[in-house]
């Protein structure tokens, strides 16, 4: 595999200072290492070295390291708080629920990581070999990766400008011994910037089979995820879909549905086919979906039978069958 | 933070009384709902309060739907952007967003972190904001380049700055949520108080109250932390509907108020206070003026 390559050490993220160069121009820029801002910054002589101003040298080693990886999706969404990573969390345990499958999930949202907390591992650290990084495992054939477990504590905050969000992104996709992955889901911060360009660019090369739209009934949300589809379009990845969450909420006590997030202008159907993307299902707003992810549990493992469950597994059926497997 | 004390930020922002920044770490607890809910409270709370809403979430600006102000674009004067105004002539309601910049509604602004650093800069230093007792900043989730830089340019004005915290009760969110308390308390912002967003649901139907994102936790972590307690807040539907605005302006209306503000949003601010969570919004504000005006509330805030 990666003999030649040193095990690179699991970084300490507070050990980088906040308060790097403030107007840093840009590795690639022609005024790397040269431009006032890089006075004392710790990289300048690097940069001002010329190295980085090629392709990143990183490219070929994520390229293999991606090689053994059959499926990458991305799941994202313009807005913040409608269930990205609750919805990564079940794609990656229904994947792993079929034993013969090898499944990966990394996480890049670096200021806010949840995923350890949903998948129930929020306690365990990242060990590295000369192989790279072991994944942190749920289950024999679940593996995940995140900022979460390289901090000393859950309250710290990762105070991080793009460039060293990217390295970071860079790392988890060439120093993780992911080993042979049938499938790699990628869970996304909110928004359009930093984390989503690297995560595309990075790979680029090894393809990215697709992405999962993740957007609320409202039109604030969908407003947001509006701009996602646009951005997928502009960078060239396949929407695999939209899914509808918190979409209509049933009462525990009178059965009744109601909408808590009113689908004034359409809701996630009529955002499908305005922007000629496929609507994957809608998945009704279960309090025990939220408890789930803060026990992490598996809400599909405990509820298989309830609305919601159902619709998760709708939607993942069509996943599975959009990706052809 | 040493920076010098006449910076075009300084200037632009030497008639801002209050600045009050709302943040938390995770996305979808009701960060921009918040912005506008303090905004309308604030211009409420005395009949010549000028109030000043910035959005600075630039992938995701939500405060133009919200106020009802779709579509507005700003203008440019000889002396820099001129807000856009909810209330019209009244002029009462600043607001900024990179929304008004955008040509169409499903543009993405797809900017790495030092372009974003850039429009945070042109925001505090291009826009006529002219005095304001408040300027409500509403940020997008994370603790990342527009938080940096946020505190960055705003150095000068460091002593006028404040935080309020916005969580909803599940773990999830409550780790996050520290995450951004951590961030205030390495910029030293003082923190005017936490507020516990969608906490319980009242079915419309049998009035039963679910937990749909569990509860308390916020108020719990205020108490841990040492943190005043502003309030919490149920998920309101009327409310959801009301700043998800259901009818969208037409184009006309929109070229005929081209000067600033419509009578829609005039609509906004009545309607809003009708809402069920208006009331309770009250006494979150009445604390958070109490917080700015007394100075030893920063004392806890700010250790």
């Amino acid at each position: 595999m990666i003999a030649l390559q040193q095990a690179a050490p699991v970084p300490d993220p507070l050990s980088v200072p906040s308060n790097a160069p403030e107007h840093c121009p840009g590795t690639e820029s022609e005024l790397a290492g040269k431009a006032d801002a890089c006075a004392g910054c710790a990289n300048q002589e690097i940069c001002a070295s010329g190295q980085t101003k090629g392709p990143d040298p990183a490219l070929p080693l994520i390229r293999q390291r991606m090689s053994t990886v059959k499926r990458k999706i991305l799941v994202l969404s313009g807005k913040g708080g409608v269930g990205k990573s609750t919805f990564t969390a079940q794609l990656g345990w229904a994947f792993a629920a079929d034993e013969h499958l090898q499944t990966g999930i990394m996480d890049v949202d670096i200021c806010g990581p949840s995923i350890p907390t949903i998948l129930g591992i929020a306690t365990e650290q990242v060990h590295s070999s000369s192989s790279g990084w072991s994944p942190v495992y749920v289950q024999d054939n679940l593996g995940v990766m995140s900022v979460g477990f390289m901090l000393p504590s859950s309250t710290d905050a990762v105070m991080w400008r793009g460039p060293k969000k990217n390295g970071l992104i860079s790392q988890f996709l060439k120093d993780v011994d992911w080993g042979e992955l049938d499938y790699l889901v990628i869970d996304t911060p909110p928004g359009t910037s930093d984390e989503h360009l690297s995560v595309v660019q990075y790979l680029k090369e090894s393809g990215i089979d697709g992405a999962v739209v993740i957007t609320t009934p409202q039109e604030v949300a969908l407003q947001d995820v509006r701009r996602e589809i646009d951005f997928c379009k502009k960078v060239g990845i396949n929407v695999l879909g939209l899914v509808e969450n918190m979409s209509g909420f049933v009462c525990p006590s009178c059965r009744n549905e109601s909408q808590i997030f009113k689908p004034s202008t359409g809701g996630g159907r009529r955002l499908a086919q305005d922007m000629g993307v496929d609507f994957l299902g809608a998945v009704p707003l279960d309090p025990r979906i939220g408890k789930s992810a803060d026990y992490g549990i598996s809400f599909l493992d405990e509820y298989p039978d309830s609305p919601a469950g159902t619709a998760y597994l709708g939607i993942i059926d069509k996943i599975k069958q959009k990706l052809g497997d | 933070m040493a920076a010098a004390e006449d910076t075009p930020v300084a200037r632009r922002l030497r008639g801002v009384k209050h600045i009050i920044i709302v943040c938390s770490g995770k996305g979808g607890v009701g960060k921009s709902s918040v912005s506008t809910q303090l905004a309308l409270s604030l211009r409420a709370s005395s009949p010549t309060a000028r109030v000043g809403v910035l959005d600075v979430d630039l992938t995701g600006p939500s405060i133009p739907r919200m106020l009802g102000l779709d579509g507005h674009s700003v203008h440019q004067s000889s002396d820099g952007w001129v807000p856009v105004y909810a209330d019209g002539s009244e002029a009462r309601l600043a607001c900024m967003s990179v929304g008004f910049l955008l040509k169409k509604k499903e543009d993405s602004v797809v900017w790495r972190g030092p372009k974003k650093n850039a429009m945070i800069r042109q925001f505090l230093s291009d826009v006529r904001w002219e005095e304001l007792d408040y300027l409500v900043i509403d940020t997008p989730p994370g603790t990342s380049d527009e938080h940096l830089s946020l505190v960055e340019h705003m150095a000068p004005v460091h002593s006028r700055l404040s935080a309020v915290l916005v969580t909803t009760p599940q773990a999830v969110a409550l780790m996050d949520a520290m995450k951004c308390l951590s961030f205030t308390r390495t910029t030293s912002i003082p923190v005017l108080g936490l507020i516990e967003n969608m906490s319980g649901y009242v079915c419309p139907c049998c009035g039963e109250i679910s937990n749909v994102f569990s509860t308390g936790g916020g108020e719990e972590m205020a108490r841990r932390e040492g943190l005043r307690f502003l309030g919490s807040l149920p998920v309101d539907t009327e409310l959801v509907s009301l700043l998800d605005a259901t009818e969208p302006e037409s184009l006309g209306s929109v070229e005929r108020l081209a000067d600033g503000g419509s009578v829609r949003s005039f609509q906004l601010l009545e309607r809003y206070q009708n809402t069920s969570t208006a009331p309770l919004f009250q006494a979150i504000v009445d604390k958070v003026v109490q917080a700015l005006s007394g100075d030893d509330s920063h004392m806890n805030a700010a250790i």
